[in-house]
């Protein structure tokens, strides 16, 4: 940035923090950095014993077995799914392409709770949806099914809204060219299409993966929170807290928070993949 | 062989746009229309009768009051932290852009854990503040704090690219004029960002006004005192009063409904500021 040479310059002999910088950091140690600092102390101020016990519990291995999992599967089908959809709403004109855009952003806009809610229903056996499949024998609601279900409602417009703006940008050109060339559709789409939206694709597969884990509204909704069946780790920090169990709920807490804390530092890197690939 | 790639794409075309829209249709519209498909399943009278209950009433107020006050305090502390990030370099930026960015990846339910080891009886300020005899866990302080945290990288996260993309320029320019801070920030910096600023308090509040893990966790969940309208929703559905919480949900889909019109308002705004520049 050309100005910011002068910026710095002629801000040297005035105050050094001003008071929006006091108040950024203010806020942030009070509301982010004290909370942070109480978890971590009260999770280590049990033994290392005492910790590894609670954090690898049966009951806690199977959570988190059913989070990771599910949360994994339905980050990945919404990667597939994701990008057909901003796939179609990019490349073709059709009635209804604005509204099916913006409904996309649904699941930001409607709360969790109603989410868990509704899904519950439509994928309930007398439900919508649920219906249809019940007299196959497949139950959704309050099965690990369920819980899939609602990761894919939240999962999904991190997908699309990361992968559209990639598409977007993306020469048409070069398809064109590769099919003048002679390519079949197939190999365009594999050999040319995909590889620049690849770092976009897997960015949006991480965020929205990272928001499944801890979701917890519409998960404790649509499951029946049955251990080692269709408890997902954020609600089994619940039932902990409901059993006045504070070191067990912190500990697990942590356990969780560590994993987001990773899948953060991956997302900025997959994120910096993405940049190098647009330069 | 064109005619031929043309007839194949014809056909790929159809068979995505059905993909597309079966999925959308399944996963998020369906759910969707179910909401007011529910509510007004039995007609228009159960529907009202909620809005009378007293339960519903205390949700939908103490729902607004916590929105009322959480989302000005997160818009003047995005509007700091935009104006600290986009207009400063220094040792550690990106690490601080990181740390905004947490309450988005740190599950809600653990959120309230974190109030709790702070604010609750046994807590680091839990002697000091039942001296006071203020209530924070299981009382409304402790809703707002929960509510204030998991909203609070919205606004200084739709305010950063706008400050960037302007520049220091024109408050450089209105500095060496004589102007003083507050007059740069409300006659150059604000008309620049408001539609941006407005789109993060529009995420802010929605957020606010539909957050349930973390106010789950430390509210108690007590009928008329410290019961927010998504803990009514999912108190009447354990209860099996389906009507009243479709009622209520309805409510919270229609500011789900406004959010995104708006959202989408706004970013036609955004858009054309972009070209204009």
């Amino acid at each position: 940035m050309a100005g910011s040479g002068i910026t710095s310059n002629s801000r040297k002999p005035r105050s050094r923090f001003p008071l929006a910088w006091r108040v950024t950091l203010g806020y942030m140690v009070l509301m982010l950095g004290l909370p942070l600092i109480a978890l971590f102390s009260k999770a280590f101020s049990t033994s290392p014993g005492e910790f590894w016990r609670i954090a690898t519990a049966p009951i806690a291995l199977s959570a988190y077995e059913v989070t990771f999992v599910t949360a994994l599967i339905a980050a990945c089908f919404n990667g597939v799914f994701g990008t057909i959809v901003a796939w179609v709403l990019v490349k073709y004109e059709f009635p209804g392409r604005r509204l099916i855009d913006a409904i996309v952003d649904l699941p930001f806009a409607l709360p969790t709770a109603v989410a868990g809610l509704t899904l519950a229903t439509v994928y309930s056996k007398t439900g919508w949806v649920g219906g249809l499949l019940a007299p196959l024998g497949i139950k959704l609601a309050y099965t690990r099914l369920g819980v899939m279900i609602a990761m894919l409602f939240t999962s999904l417009p991190f997908v699309v809204r990361t992968v559209e703006p990639v598409l977007a940008e993306m020469e048409k050109d070069m398809e064109e060219a590769a099919w003048s060339l002679g390519a079949s559709r197939a190999q365009t789409f594999w050999q040319v299409s995909l590889p620049p939206l690849l770092p976009a694709i897997s960015t949006g597969v991480a965020l929205g993966f990272s928001r499944a884990v801890g979701e917890f509204g519409s998960t404790v909704m649509v499951a029946s929170n049955t251990p080692f069946k269709d408890l997902v780790a954020p609600v089994l920090i619940f039932q902990r807290l409901e059993q006045y169990d504070v070191v067990g709920a912190t500990v697990i807490g942590c356990v969780l928070l560590m994993i987001s804390l990773t899948l953060l530092i991956s997302i900025n890197l997959l994120q910096a993949w993405g940049k190098r690939y647009a330069d | 062989m064109l005619t031929n790639q043309q007839k194949s794409s014809g056909k790929i075309r159809i068979i995505l746009i059905t993909i597309a829209i079966s999925y959308l249709f399944l996963i998020l519209l369906a759910p969707a229309v179910n909401v007011f498909w529910q509510a007004f399943s039995k007609g228009f009278g159960p529907f009202l009768e909620v809005f009378s209950q007293a339960d519903f009433i205390s949700a939908v107020g103490l729902t607004f009051f916590v929105a009322a006050i959480v989302v000005p305090i997160n818009s003047v502390f995005g509007l700091c932290a935009a104006w600290a990030i986009a207009r400063h370099r220094f040792f550690g930026r990106s690490l601080v852009i990181s740390l905004l960015d947490l309450p988005f990846s740190i599950s809600p339910v653990v959120a309230g854990v974190m109030m709790i080891l702070l604010y609750g009886n046994r807590g680091w300020f839990g002697g000091w503040l039942s001296t006071v005899g203020v209530k924070v866990i299981f009382g409304v302080p402790g809703i707002i704090i929960a509510t204030a945290f998991v909203t609070m990288p919205f606004v200084a996260r739709e305010v950063i690219p706008v400050l960037e993309e302007i520049g220091p320029e024109q408050e450089e320019a209105a500095r060496t004029l004589g102007a003083k801070d507050w007059q740069i920030f409300w006659h150059v910096t604000l008309p620049n960002i408001r539609w941006g600023l407005l789109y993060g308090v529009i995420l802010t509040n929605a957020r606010a006004m539909g957050e349930f893990g973390a106010v789950s966790v430390v509210s108690g969940n007590i009928a008329r005192k410290t019961q927010t309208l998504p803990l009514f929703v999912e108190e009447s559905y354990k209860q099996y009063a389906t009507t009243s919480a479709f009622a209520a949900s309805v409510l919270l889909a229609l500011l789900g409904l406004v959010t995104l019109v708006l959202k989408l308002f706004l970013e036609r705004q955004l858009a054309s500021k972009q070209k204009d520049d």
